[in-house]
């Protein structure tokens, strides 16, 4: 049984004819692995660990056929009974430290917080849980610190406390949803560092959200790339490197720098599809240099075995699997196109 | 910390030399003989009239009589009431634990209330509650209160008999002032029934003169909730899994609360004028009856340091909040 | 099955036409459901006032003995006579509230172009002399503020005696320093743009550029300023008047009718209930304007209060 399981999750704001910001997701994380999931801005991946986390407000509304943490249904459990598992077994950490912390309460007193709620500690022993964990995240001179003001410390020390606050209850599964993006380079390499030796000491599961392919190739055993609010190809990470199976991976890939030494950088044309402009077909098909006719209907996330590669890929005509069947490639004036006012329109 | 407290004083004590300046050109502005207008005497004879201008320094030259000025105030000199010959700070004293009684009164009841009121609309945006609140805030805001106290007695007073019209305590009771503070007084008296008859003169002024305030907080807690509630760090408190209790009155409310506490100094002022109205309605024997009817008898003295001590105290209050506000904003606590 | 792309010069040649800003502020104002309720209340007293004397069915001084109190028409001993009822002395209290807009609006008006013109001159001088002239000019406003406003207006009367015009000056005075303050604030974030400096470097003086290239950018916080003061100064006239320290009776102003009806509370409701609820509906007519303004004016001052 897996950690986390998600079948066709869909958050809309709005109604339920709104459009979904995401839409029929599926995933799984196993016990202490590492899953990255990977996509521009806007595909959706943080709506969808916030959803994992209940923390989806009205107007916006989440549904899905399986939303399961450790076999119990997250989506049944309500108030107080999701409360206990949110912060403790499952938590989260975000994007920009600097703006995650409240800046009217010291570092000890935030920390602790979560230790008060979830571990039952009181007092000196709530103290103390949290003097270790700011020590468990490496921070200099931790007993000071304790007395800190948000304010008062650097973006990275900001992040590390923000992490000790995440695995404060020894969750079984942190996400990390861009933790390094708004730091500075020199510290993004010792936040990663640490998140890593964390999930390896800790043995809990690790949802890692970035758009830095590089950091994936290092850290992940699995990947999820996610376009415009939906999965378009899941698989194990040697392999989604070696040989991607959607277009939108494989182009990805090649906007690398490391990829394409000397030549030009690869970018695709074309932005990510609104609200009010996604395309009724495969949600990719107006930027794709490979589309078909057929991609005006929407292809599903079909799972494929090639060998003893396992994986699934939401394309008709996927990248490196049975290049037989493959069409051929049309010229930019044959390609479907959408009716004028369904691809671009300008609302 | 501490250079934050002295930059605060660095600024008030201009200020207060300011409003002396004020209240000392006050009494020389008015059209008049001077001496007449100090002594409250009229047609006194040349020689009199003489020595009353030498007696009270007014035959010196302007920065001279200054000076004087600032000196008798430094000895706690406040002049005499010319009606009752009283000591100007003495009748303060007496009469301002009524005004603050009142005061107290009317902002806990706003201030309560207004928090109440602006998180509650704040959590349901957009909704009939959230109209309903702002809509009836916006009146108050536009409320010509000494109106609104009238119409409070003609319905709970005059018409239902609930409350008594005027006045701090039934003339039933004799409490010995104490403190000055009827409700504190009369829990010390043993007199029975009478705190709950000073409680129930208390309520008509203090909702009167809590109107304003209310609405005011009201929608500043509502704007700043709305703000806050967007913030990161709500949502973390919200990942921590706290109940939502926690989230919002621990982490929200606390951080919202910096700029309504600036709002609520602010209000201090207006509620010291408010006093002004809502004594004269309910012939609360406060200062700000005091001033008005010393302005109608020309009992100058009163006028020119009643008007100091107020603004002294509207200055002093206004300090003690930016003191108060950098104890809740520790970003600024830590400002050097 | 081929379908090409749409011309993709499309959107391109579509000219763009900027509305006019009035037209956009309306849309913007027009929005506010409540703004436009306070607008139409406002053109109806605002029209009252200016017509008074036609619109009033009786003279607002004329005392009719024979029908001292009597109760508004739809009440029980009211005669269509007097629509709203009459007052202690049997004026007519529909004909003495048209004529008290005029008193209010007059007042609010006066007092609002008083404080705005010396408002503005003050606050671009010390906007423009941060320091010098400017430092000296905020404290004074500071010391006025330290005073609460209607207690500084009752000081000023005080001084001045009661009356229209002493009322008018005292509320001028106590509104001046939140314009200096504006006026300041909002100079202080223009001064160090760009075309500021390309102004000054053209050669503009010192007048040019305070009034020409700083102040149109100034006005907007100023306009909403000036709403809301007018309605405070409409508030602060009638409380001065039910203190006996304004407009003096008989003149019908609201305020003064109020200090005048307080002995009738337990006879007469409507004597007290009618001028209170006239300044209270304009007042809130204003502030609602008020906020329509502030929102369509400057979406950045949303969320002060």
């Amino acid at each position: 049984m897996s950690l986390l399981e998600i079948q066709n999750l869909n958050v809309r704001f709005g109604g339920n004819d709104a459009i979904p910001v995401v839409e029929g997701l599926d995933l799984t994380v196993d016990q202490g692995e590492v899953l990255a999931i990977v996509g521009e801005s806007g595909s959706g991946k943080s709506v969808t660990m916030m959803a994992v986390m209940g923390l989806i407000d009205a107007p916006g509304h989440v549904t899905a056929n399986r939303l399961a943490f450790a076999g119990q249904d997250l989506l049944k459990l309500k108030g107080r009974a999701r409360r206990r598992l949110i912060g403790k077994d499952l938590s989260m950490v975000f994007q920009d430290p600097m703006t995650a912390l409240n800046p009217s309460y010291t570092v000890g007193y935030q920390i602790e917080e979560v230790v008060k709620q979830h571990l039952g500690l009181r007092g000196r022993a709530a103290r103390l849980r949290a003097l270790e964990l700011l020590e468990r995240v490496e921070i200099p001179g931790a007993a000071s610190r304790l007395s800190a003001y948000p304010h008062q410390l650097s973006g990275g020390m900001s992040q590390r406390v923000a992490i000790a606050m995440a695995i404060a209850a020894e969750p079984k599964l942190l996400i990390a949803d861009e933790p390094t993006t708004a730091l500075d380079v020199t510290i993004q390499a010792q936040i990663m560092e640490l998140l890593l030796n964390l999930q390896k000491d800790e043995g809990m599961a690790l949802i890692l959200i970035t758009h830095d392919l590089a950091v994936v190739a290092e850290t992940a055993q699995r990947v999820c790339v996610m376009y415009a609010g939906q999965a378009v190809e899941t698989g194990k990470v040697p392999n989604i490197f070696q040989a991607p199976k959607h277009p939108y991976t494989e182009a990805l890939l090649a906007a690398i720098p490391e990829h394409s030494l000397g030549a030009r950088l690869s970018t695709l044309p074309g932005i990510v599809p609104g609200r009010y402009d996604r395309p009724s077909g495969c949600l990719l098909s107006p930027r794709c240099p490979y589309a078909q006719p057929r991609c005006l209907e929407r292809p599903a996330l079909e799972p494929y075995r090639q060998d003893t590669v396992e994986g699934a890929v939401r394309c008709f005509f996927p990248r490196n699997l049975n290049p037989e069947k493959w069409p051929q490639v049309l010229p930019e004036s044959q390609r479907p196109s959408h009716l004028p006012g369904e691809t671009h329109g300008r609302a | 910390m501490f250079s934050f407290i002295a930059r605060r004083l660095g600024l008030l004590i201009p200020t207060f030399f300011g409003v002396t300046l004020l209240t000392f050109s006050l009494i020389r502005l008015i059209p008049g003989d001077p001496v007449e207008v100090m002594m409250g005497e009229r047609r006194v004879d040349p020689q009199m009239h003489a020595e009353a201008l030498h007696r009270l320094g007014l035959d010196k030259p302007l920065y001279q009589q200054y000076f004087d000025y600032l000196g008798n105030l430094a000895h706690g000199n406040l002049g005499q009431s010319l009606v009752t010959r009283d000591n100007v700070w003495h009748e303060f004293t007496t009469l301002f634990p009524a005004t603050m009684e009142l005061a107290l009164c009317a902002m806990i009841f706003a201030t309560v209330l207004g928090l109440l009121a602006g998180v509650i609309a704040a959590l349901k945006r957009g909704s009939l509650l959230d109209h309903g609140v702002m809509g009836i805030s916006l009146t108050g805001f536009s409320m010509p209160i000494f109106w609104w106290g009238l119409i409070l007695i003609m319905f709970f007073s005059v018409r239902l008999g609930w409350t008594p019209v005027s006045g701090r305590l039934d003339l039933l009771y004799d409490i010995e002032p104490k403190t000055g503070f009827m409700l504190i007084d009369t829990l010390l008296s043993d007199e029975e029934g009478a705190f709950v008859d000073a409680l129930h003169h208390l309520i008509l002024p203090s909702i009167v003169l809590g109107t304003i305030p209310l609405a005011v907080i009201a929608r500043m807690t509502r704007s700043a909730m709305l703000e806050v509630l967007r913030e990161d760090y709500v949502r973390t408190a919200r990942a921590k899994g706290l109940s939502p209790a926690r989230v919002v009155f621990v982490h929200a409310l606390r951080n919202a609360l910096i700029p309504v506490l600036t709002v609520l100094g602010l209000q201090v002022g207006s509620l010291l004028a408010g006093a002004v109205l809502t004594e004269t309605i309910f012939s609360w024997p406060g200062v700000g009856k005091w001033l008005i009817d010393a302005i109608a008898r020309r009992d100058y003295p009163v006028v020119q340091n009643g008007i100091l001590l107020i603004a002294t105290l509207v200055i002093i209050v206004n300090f003690v909040v930016d003191i108060l506000y950098g104890l809740a904003n520790p970003r600024i606590r830590h400002q050097r | 099955m081929e379908r090409t792309l749409p011309p993709a010069s499309v959107a391109d040649e579509q000219t763009i036409v900027y509305p006019s800003p009035y037209k956009e502020f309306w849309k913007a104002f027009s929005h506010n459901k409540g703004a436009v309720g306070g607008l139409l209340f406002m053109l109806v007293i605002v029209t009252c006032a200016l017509f008074a004397p036609w619109i009033a069915p009786y003279n607002p001084s004329e005392q009719y003995r024979d029908f001292l109190l009597t109760p508004p028409s739809w009440l029980e001993g009211g005669t269509t006579q007097f629509l709203l009822g009459t007052d202690e002395l049997g004026r007519d209290l529909l004909s003495r509230l048209i004529h008290g807009a005029r008193l209010s609006l007059l007042i609010g008006l006066a007092s609002v172009v008083c404080s705005l013109i010396p408002g503005i001159l003050l606050g671009l001088i010390a906007g423009f002399s941060p320091t010098r002239l400017g430092p000296f000019i905020m404290r004074l406003m500071d010391i006025m503020l330290a005073l609460p406003s209607l207690l500084l207006a009752v000081a000023i009367v005080a001084i001045l005696g009661p009356g229209l015009a002493n009322t008018v000056i005292a509320i001028a005075i106590v509104s001046l320093p939140s314009y200096v303050r504006l006026t300041r604030a909002a100079v202080m974030g223009e001064i160090t743009r760009d075309y500021v400096t390309a102004s000054r470097l053209a050669g503009a003086g010192m007048l040019r550029l305070m009034f020409i290239t700083v102040l149109p950018n100034c006005m907007a916080p100023l306009i909403v300023q000036a709403t809301l003061s007018f309605s405070s100064a409409i508030l602060d006239a009638a409380a001065l008047g039910f203190l006996g320290l304004g407009v003096q009776p008989p003149t019908p102003e609201w305020g003064t009718m109020l200090a005048s009806a307080r002995d009738y509370i337990e006879r007469a409701w409507w004597v007290v209930t009618l001028p209170g609820l006239t300044i209270l509906l304009s007042v809130l007519a204003i502030n609602l304007m008020g906020d329509g303004l502030r929102d369509a004016l400057d979406p950045r001052l949303k969320v002060q209060s």
